[in-house]
């Protein structure tokens, strides 16, 4: 093929440049800002691109003991749990889907991707969940969102990715359905595996709409904190934080719990992100 | 299996039964079953109210927006970061792109609102320039177009994953024959990488078609009162204001079983359309 104009270069250039900036800025202002001064975020109208005098301060002042503390506590246990439990039962769920011949697998699969085309209503789910009495219980948080059909499909299309000898010689060597899962599936599918606790994780991690209609204030998890504080306007000075000696300046404050609770994702997304095209493709076309 | 069965059962099955309260006047007291009939009373009387109309036209105002501006976006930017020749550059443009996916809602929300309230980022900037400051966050007027700006920055890196696999597996042959063949570099895009990439194109937009109704319920319920329900009121927030706030619980059931018929009639109808075109649609 011939080599590119160079007008065409440049283009591309001048369109990837702006692409990553409208992404990168935007982290840049919010880092920078929860790591400037008070003086310097005022001197500035709110906001920072490069802090000159870089402090902790605003993290000291809301990870001291008061409701962001608490809401921290409550997501990572919410994300560590619901991850666990969602996991256990999709994988279960997906190896019984992908093996030829177990009993009702057809019709089984079929009443699950019958919940994709009709999802409960918001209405009927609330009921439900007031109606086993799971208010302000943080199984409300967990066991309604347990399983995701779109994770279920990607590692049933991973698990039947699996060449058949591999299951039959294990079965030769008389390993039960445990053992072939234990021993032989989930080593192969450590990619899928990772997809999927990733994808479970940040939507734990994330979820506040469940939190505010299930759970009393004093249960939230980070998300619904931020979403009452930040994105409400409400002031966290109101809640037990002014002791703790919050002053003027509620961006600093803001952005430092807006960088708590992305950092997380941040941390394990450059782990995982190899895995992406692979796991979610697998999937996708299969379906 | 067992425990995922039973999620679906209990969790999907048991909240469709429960739709049954559509059909009821709800009465916290006496719980959904002892609850009293009411036949088709809570529809009548929705089609009557201006409120879910207005709920109605945002929600398809927001999805035709949606489906011009949002869903070709991660298309294009496949289609650029395909045609990049640098590896490197395009690994690590995907990596940023895909970002913003990862974040919640109510982070996304906050940034915009950093950014362009009243105080924020630009209008800051604006009036130490001596400039004009424009108000976008509480302008009811701005407020459909910056919903789909905010899904765009959000979700079309991700998007583009998809369409990335697609265009991988174009076959290289075909461009090379095209290009003997004398075609140039838009007449090979034109010929070889649209049509090779149709599919996959249709099927999202089956899948969009589908969900058209939902338009993105945090992300509306998280910005409504910026601009009034009379803007910012969606088919889902109307469900939810009306049910879980105010407690008119059949109500809200039935504008939510609406939406999932609507919503269900129609993927079966762009199926159908699909599979006329020739294509292969969601399912058979």
């Amino acid at each position: 093929m011939e080599k590119p104009r160079a007008a065409t270069k440049v283009a591309k250039g001048v369109a990837v440049a702006v692409v990553l900036a409208l992404v990168l800025v935007p982290f840049l202002v919010i880092v920078s800002t929860s790591l400037a001064s008070n003086r310097e975020v005022v001197e500035n109208g709110g906001w920072v691109l490069w802090p000159s005098d870089p402090t902790l301060r605003a993290y000291r002042t809301i990870l001291n003991g008061g409701i962001v503390t608490k809401a921290l506590g409550v997501s990572v246990g919410l994300t560590v749990i619901g991850t666990l439990f969602s996991l256990a039962c999709t994988t279960f769920l997906a190896y019984a889907l992908a093996r030829p011949g177990v009993f009702g697998g057809k019709p089984v699969l079929l009443l699950i991707l019958f919940t994709f085309l009709f999802p409960p209503g918001m209405i009927p789910a609330f009921l439900l969940v007031k109606g086993m009495g799971m208010m302000d219980t943080y199984a409300a948080l967990i066991a309604p969102v347990l399983i995701n059909v779109f994770n279920l499909i990607v590692l049933r299309g991973f698990f039947q990715g699996i060449p058949e000898e591999l299951y039959e010689a294990a079965r030769l060597d008389g390993a039960g359905d445990w053992q072939i899962l234990w021993r032989i599936v989930l080593p192969l599918s450590k990619a899928a595996l990772a997809v999927v606790s990733l994808f479970y994780a940040v939507s734990y991690w994330n979820a506040w709409f469940h939190a505010s209609i299930y759970m009393e204030s004093g249960h939230w998890p980070l998300s619904q904190v931020l979403r009452t504080y930040v994105i409400g306007g409400s002031q966290i000075a109101d809640t037990g934080l002014s002791e703790a000696g919050m002053v003027s300046a509620p961006q600093t404050t803001q952005m430092a719990v807006l960088v708590i609770a992305t950092v997380p994702i941040l941390l394990v997304y450059p782990f995982l992100q190899k895995y992406f095209t692979k796991g979610v493709l697998t999937g996708a076309i299969k379906s | 299996m067992v425990p995922g069965l039973v999620y679906f059962l209990v969790f999907h099955y048991g909240a469709f039964v429960a739709n049954a309260v559509a059909f009821k006047e709800y009465v916290p007291f006496d719980g959904l079953w002892a609850s009293p009939w009411v036949g088709t009373e809570n529809f009548s009387r929705m089609f009557g109210d201006p409120d879910f109309w207005h709920a109605t036209w945002n929600t398809l105002f927001i999805a035709v927006l949606q489906l011009v501006f949002f869903f070709p976006a991660p298309l294009a930017l496949a289609l650029l970061l395909h045609s990049l020749t640098s590896d490197l550059l395009r690994r690590f443009t995907q990596s940023v792109i895909y970002l913003p996916h990862f974040l919640s809602w109510v982070v996304v929300v906050a940034l915009f609102q950093q950014v362009l309230s009243d105080t924020g980022l630009l209008n800051t900037f604006l009036s130490d320039s001596g400039l004009h400051t424009v108000d976008i966050i509480g302008n009811p007027d701005a407020y459909k177009p910056l919903v789909v700006i905010e899904v765009i920055w959000k979700d079309a890196g991700w998007g583009t994953i998809i369409f990335l696999a697609a265009l991988m597996q174009v076959d290289e042959q075909l461009y090379e024959a095209s290009a003997i063949d004398g075609a140039g570099p838009w007449r090979r895009f034109w010929h070889v990488t649209l049509p090779s990439i149709r599919p996959i194109v249709i099927l999202l937009l089956i899948m969009r078609l589908g969900d058209i109704l939902s338009v993105g319920f945090e992300q509306m319920l998280l910005q409504r009162q910026s601009v009034g329900p009379e803007v910012g009121e969606v088919l889902d927030t109307f469900v939810f204001w009306q049910g879980i706030v105010g407690g008119d619980t059949g109500y809200a059931a039935a504008a939510g079983l609406f939406k999932g018929v609507v919503g269900a009639a129609l993927v079966f109808t762009a199926n159908r359309i699909a599979h006329r075109l020739g294509e292969q649609g969601v399912y058979k």
